[in-house]
């Protein structure tokens, strides 16, 4: 009975400010599966679509960080209740992008939920860790407190679909950031399904925008771009990153490339933190 | 004076009632221990009721645990600590901890009135401080179950155990949370005694515990009154209590556990000052004196029991404060409009009138609220004493109800040195225009707890205790993890 | 008491202190209480959670029909659309002669003698905002003939607007002698003093800028023209209620308070009277000293008000869309 009934497609889009529109310049590329089997065409994203996204994701930010700690919190976990309950269709995209195993892709969602829920639990701790009162040689109440870079870029990891991605555009959103993430050129379906789940997770439209698409063609952009303050190179080769890294300089930009022990490091969370000092006088 | 010519009544406009209904609280005739995942007869099947303070009325009958029930849950705590919760990773416990704190935000409504009818206070408190509160704080430390390696107490920081936690009345729900949720996050198993009037809310989170499907004997609930709490405190298989409650009692306690091994901490009385100084925002000020009293009827520890005024607008400050009391609603609970509420048991209620008594004796100058009281129920119209001395009983002694006691002070070190004039240091509020005075008066201030320009404010990411005889240790915050953790 | 035909106002034994000079306003400006924003916001948050039901919520509703000022105040205005707002205004439910007219209409002052020939007799008042409305850039002459030109077409009250450029450069003198000069224009229309508190973007600005109003004779201080980002919201009416209350007792003038622009809905007109109610008192519940500027509210008063006696919500038709 239900083989012979015909399943509906569903178009894969970009995520820019809450809402999933096609790329402007109206392209898509063709994704396969690990296996080479066709899974869909995805938008290819233009350099405009990276600057509406970064105009989105400025436009979210000061809003993204004047909600509290705790608010943010309930966001980011509430993108994991709905992760959770479409578990079976994270496990089947990633099983077909990675060409898993069913048990070893359900492992790997099993992993991103439990990291959703991780990041989840930082918004309102990561001041504790990162900041302090400063014991300074005067009658001053001296304290740092981390507040967010402001718009971060995200290069994301082409190989793993779905944690990796998690992993780095989630450390940026929990300490207040908003993200432009390119997914994994090969391997976007995850991602972009994660992100449709974001509208469901009460996530204010530009705070996270993900564009799919061919990595070398967006990531310039993005890296160049004077109004993203950090970028993540993650998911490219050594040579390109470091392409990269010199256009990023030309603004500034906080840098983040992969380095060793993150999983037990809080180098994500601490990337794109800036850390403001005030100092007051105590006297009568 | 020109109040005449005004010719205008505070407060003329009134409200209809506005009550919540009762029947939201779905409670049921009668409760049991809640032991190792389930509800159970206690040994001696004997019970107790549990009444509204409002109207007397008794809502529910509740076990009385005796000492084998005693040894029971803890045995159920130990079992399950050993076999079960410290081979749960912190990913798990923090996935458990999540649960509990939406299913209190589920049944948020339920709780609310459960925790009015039982404990006297408002509804619109219950329902807009104590239930949510209670839910973020499960949610602040579910997500520190999964991060211990980064709470400052070095690479993977073991629980104690087994935790006895005796809880008071005055947040029943509230304070099951300060306790459970910090213990469960550092991999403790728990064994919670409610207080002996406010039983009902943390028999709800018992049946909340099991719809988390929380390994049983994880959390037990057992009901009593103080012989059960002294079998928890006594009892060997336990490795930490945990109490908040009276100074007298908590020395009790510590007395009690000196000889063992157990880790203590304690969270005890107060006599908070809340300092106004002349530059102070007139108008927020009135209402931060009011909150730091009447929140709550006065039932709370770090209450702001002693304005301590700037002399040079001491009149000034008190025409305005009494003009407010005199606006407090004070009546039914379940009402929504209701300010002030139920004084919990007619022993509190003795107590209170007693300790009141003292400061007509001692000469100080009573004004109550004009409010009218209900004739059932537990009742005590807010009052102000002025022209209080340091050296009346009424300035030391904790009343722990809704009287404030008025003294003045002209300098900022006479009025650090009239704060500090006290064995207790739980909290205090000061109230200033001028950041560095603030700042320096908190410096100097002998107290856990500082407010400026605010009261009663309460966060589970701020770290919240006493000094001195108000007790020791912290809870909220990354602090309030080293109370349940082996470091 | 001394009072005029339209009412009660400035006591003849009145203690308002008498402004000689500019440093003496900054003096007094300067010993008023600051105001602490968390405190403020926290209390009128509180306010908001008062729950009216029954006959407090019908009395409450025909209380705040009759608050009303019904506005119109666009550059489309013509008289026809002048001529429905004022029918409205004295019967705002033709079907149900037993609600209340409201208090006002408010046009702008080329509307004004159009608006009196509708209204006649009845006791809806004529407001005409003026001092070029709404962002006060002109200069004191032009901003007096406004007002003058206004008055004379018949305006009952005026609506003024205080100079937002000359408050936040420091000089509340300047804002203070042109609320003296408008007063003095006015003759015997009843003067709101509009401060525009989302420009002043402080409580503390707000607290100030109502007694530089109060003591420069306003009947009313008013909070918004209602063409800015940020118009009234409850904690700025809390202060200004506060302000009100205070010099009624410093000086034994009473004076009126006016909230206008973003109350839409029964829900946030209500949450007003209860913040005067626990804030200034009863004497503020009234008409004569409590307004709300205001247009599509009307129709969400009467829908409540239906609703409270029919039991069941009707449709947003049942009402003129004027």
């Amino acid at each position: 009975m239900s083989e012979d009934r015909l399943d509906v497609r569903k178009t894969y889009k970009l995520l820019i400010n809450g809402a999933f529109p096609r790329s402007e310049s109206g392209r898509s590329y063709e994704v396969t599966s690990a296996k080479g089997e066709f899974l869909a065409n995805v938008a290819q994203a233009s350099r405009k679509d990276v600057r509406d996204a970064v105009v989105a994701a400025r436009g979210a930010q000061s809003k993204w960080w004047d909600q509290s700690a705790y608010n943010r919190g309930q966001v980011i976990y509430r993108l994991a209740e709905m992760a959770e309950s479409r578990r079976d269709e994270l496990a089947e995209h990633v099983r077909l992008a990675e060409g898993l195993s069913s048990k070893k892709a359900k492992a790997s969602v099993s992993r991103a939920v439990d990291r959703i829920v991780w990041y989840a639990g930082w918004t309102d701790k990561i001041a504790q860790i990162l900041g302090s009162s400063n014991p300074v040689a005067g009658p001053f109440f001296n304290f740092s407190v981390p507040v967010p870079s402001g718009v971060v870029g995200v290069l994301c990891e082409q190989e793993s679909s779905l944690e990796a991605f998690v992993n780095a555009v989630l450390a940026p959103i929990a300490v207040g950031n908003t993200v432009v993430a390119v997914a994994s050129e090969k391997k976007p379906t995850p991602a972009a399904l994660l992100g449709e789940m974001t509208a469901t997770a009460d996530f204010p439209g530009g705070l996270l925008n993900i564009v799919t698409g061919f990595t070398g063609e967006v990531a310039p952009t993005l890296a160049s771009h004077e109004d993203v303050d950090g970028i993540d190179l993650g998911g490219v080769d050594e040579e390109f990153a470091n392409e990269l890294a010199q256009l990023a300089a030309g603004s500034i930009k906080r840098v983040l490339r992969p380095g060793p022990n993150e999983d037990t490091s809080l180098r994500r969370l601490r990337a794109f933190v800036e850390t403001s000092t005030v100092w007051h006088t105590i006297g009568q | 004076m020109s109040e005449d010519l005004t010719n205008s009544s505070l407060g003329a406009m009134a409200y209809d009632p506005a009550p919540e209904s009762a029947a939201i609280a779905r409670l049921k005739p009668a409760y049991g221990l809640f032991i190792n995942g389930e509800f159970s007869d206690p040994s001696s099947h004997e019970s107790f009721v549990t009444l509204n303070p409002a109207n007397e009325e008794s809502l529910a009958s509740v076990a009385q645990a005796s000492a084998a029930d005693v040894d029971r849950a803890v045995y159920a705590a130990r079992r399950a600590y050993d076999n079960v919760w410290s081979k749960t990773t912190g990913a798990e416990r923090s996935k458990y901890l999540f649960r509990i704190a939406r299913l209190i935000q589920e049944r948020s409504r339920e709780l609310a009135v459960v925790e009015t009818l039982d404990n006297g206070k408002p509804i619109r408190e219950s329902r807009d401080v104590d239930i949510p509160m209670a839910a973020a704080h499960f949610f602040y430390y579910a997500g520190w179950a999964d991060k211990l390696d980064h709470a400052g107490f070095g690479r993977d920081p073991k629980p104690l155990g087994v935790a006895g936690q005796i809880i008071p009345w005055n947040f029943p729900l509230l304070m099951a949370a300060w306790k459970l949720a910090p213990a469960l996050a550092a991999g403790n198993t728990c064994v919670l005694k409610p207080a002996e009037t406010t039983p009902l809310s943390a028999l709800i989170l018992a049946e909340i515990l099991q719809q988390a499907e929380l390994p049983e004997g994880v959390v037990n609930i057992i009901t009593g009154d103080g012989s059960t709490g002294a079998a928890l405190v006594d009892h060997p298989g336990v490795d930490k209590i945990a109490f908040t409650g009276s100074t007298e009692v908590g020395r009790l306690i510590q007395q009690r556990v000196a000889s063992s091994h157990k880790h203590l901490t304690l969270e005890l009385g107060g006599k908070g000052a809340n300092i106004v100084f002349e530059d102070a925002p007139v108008d927020e000020m009135i209402e931060g004196i009011i909150d730091g009293i009447f929140f709550n009827q006065g039932h709370v520890c770090c209450a702001g029991s002693r304005l301590l005024v700037q002399e040079s607008v001491a009149d000034e400050v008190l025409r305005r404060l009494i003009r407010r009391v005199d606006q407090l609603r004070v009546g039914d609970p379940l009402d929504k409009n209701t300010d002030v509420g139920a004084i919990n048991s007619a022993a509190q209620l003795a107590r209170i009138k007693e300790l009141t008594a003292y400061g007509d004796e001692e000469g100080a100058t009573r004004y109550t609220s004009s409010c009218s009281l209900p004739d059932k129920g537990y009742w005590f119209a807010p009052t102000v004493f002025a022209d209080v001395s340091q050296s009346h009983r009424i300035a030391r002694e904790e009343i722990f109800g809704p009287v404030l006691s008025v003294l003045t002070f002209r300098t900022p070190e006479e009025a650090v040195a009239k704060a500090n004039n006290t064995n207790y240091g739980l909290a205090c509020g000061v109230w200033s225009e001028k950041g560095s005075r603030t700042l320096w008066v908190a410096e100097r201030l002998r107290a856990g707890v500082i407010w400026a320009n605010t009261y009663n404010r309460f966060d589970p990411t701020s770290p919240f205790g006493g000094v001195r005889e108000s007790g020791f240790g912290r809870e909220g915050g990354r602090h309030g993890l080293e109370a349940y953790l082996n470091v | 008491m001394t009072s005029d035909e339209r009412g009660v106002r400035l006591p003849s034994n009145s203690s308002a202190p008498v402004i000689e000079n500019e440093s003496q306003l900054r003096a007094l400006l300067g010993g008023l209480s600051g105001v602490d924003a968390v405190g403020a916001e926290a209390r009128a948050a509180k306010l908001a959670t008062r729950s009216l039901k029954k006959s407090t919520k019908l009395a409450a509703l025909d209380l705040a029909i009759s608050m009303v000022d019904l506005t119109t105040l666009e550059g489309a205005d013509t008289p026809g659309r002048v001529t429905s707002l004022c029918t409205k205004a004295m019967h705002p439910d033709p079907n149900d002669p037993s609600v209340p007219s409201v208090a006002a209409v408010c046009v702008y002052p080329d509307l004004v003698a159009h608006a009196r020939s509708v209204l006649g007799t009845s006791p809806v008042k004529v407001a005409s905002v003026a001092t070029a409305f709404p962002s006060g850039r002109a200069s004191l002459n032009v901003k007096l003939m406004d007002v003058r030109e206004a008055v004379s077409a018949g305006a009952d009250e005026i609506d003024m607007v205080i100079d937002r450029g000359a408050f936040l450069s420091g000089h509340v003198g300047q804002v203070f002698d042109e609320v003296v000069a408008v007063k003095e224009a006015c003759g015997r229309a009843h003067l709101k003093v509009i401060l525009e508190t989302g420009e002043l973007a402080t409580y503390d600005n707000a607290r100030r800028a109502s007694w530089i109003a109060m003591l420069g004779g306003a009947d009313f201080i008013k909070t918004s023209t209602g063409k800015v980002g940020v118009n009234a919201t409850l904690p700025t009416a809390l202060v200004m209620l506060e302000a009100v209350r205070d010099f009624a007792e410093t000086t034994g003038v009473v004076v009126g308070v006016k909230v206008a622009g973003g109350i839409r809905t029964t829900k946030d007109a209500l949450r007003y009277l209860v913040v005067i109610n626990e804030t200034a008192g009863s004497r503020w519940l009234s008409p004569d000293y409590f307004r709300f500027g205001a247009s599509s509210l009307l129709n969400d008063l009467l829908m409540q008000r239906l609703k409270q006696r029919r039991g069941v919500y009707v449709r947003p038709d049942e009402f003129s869309g004027d």
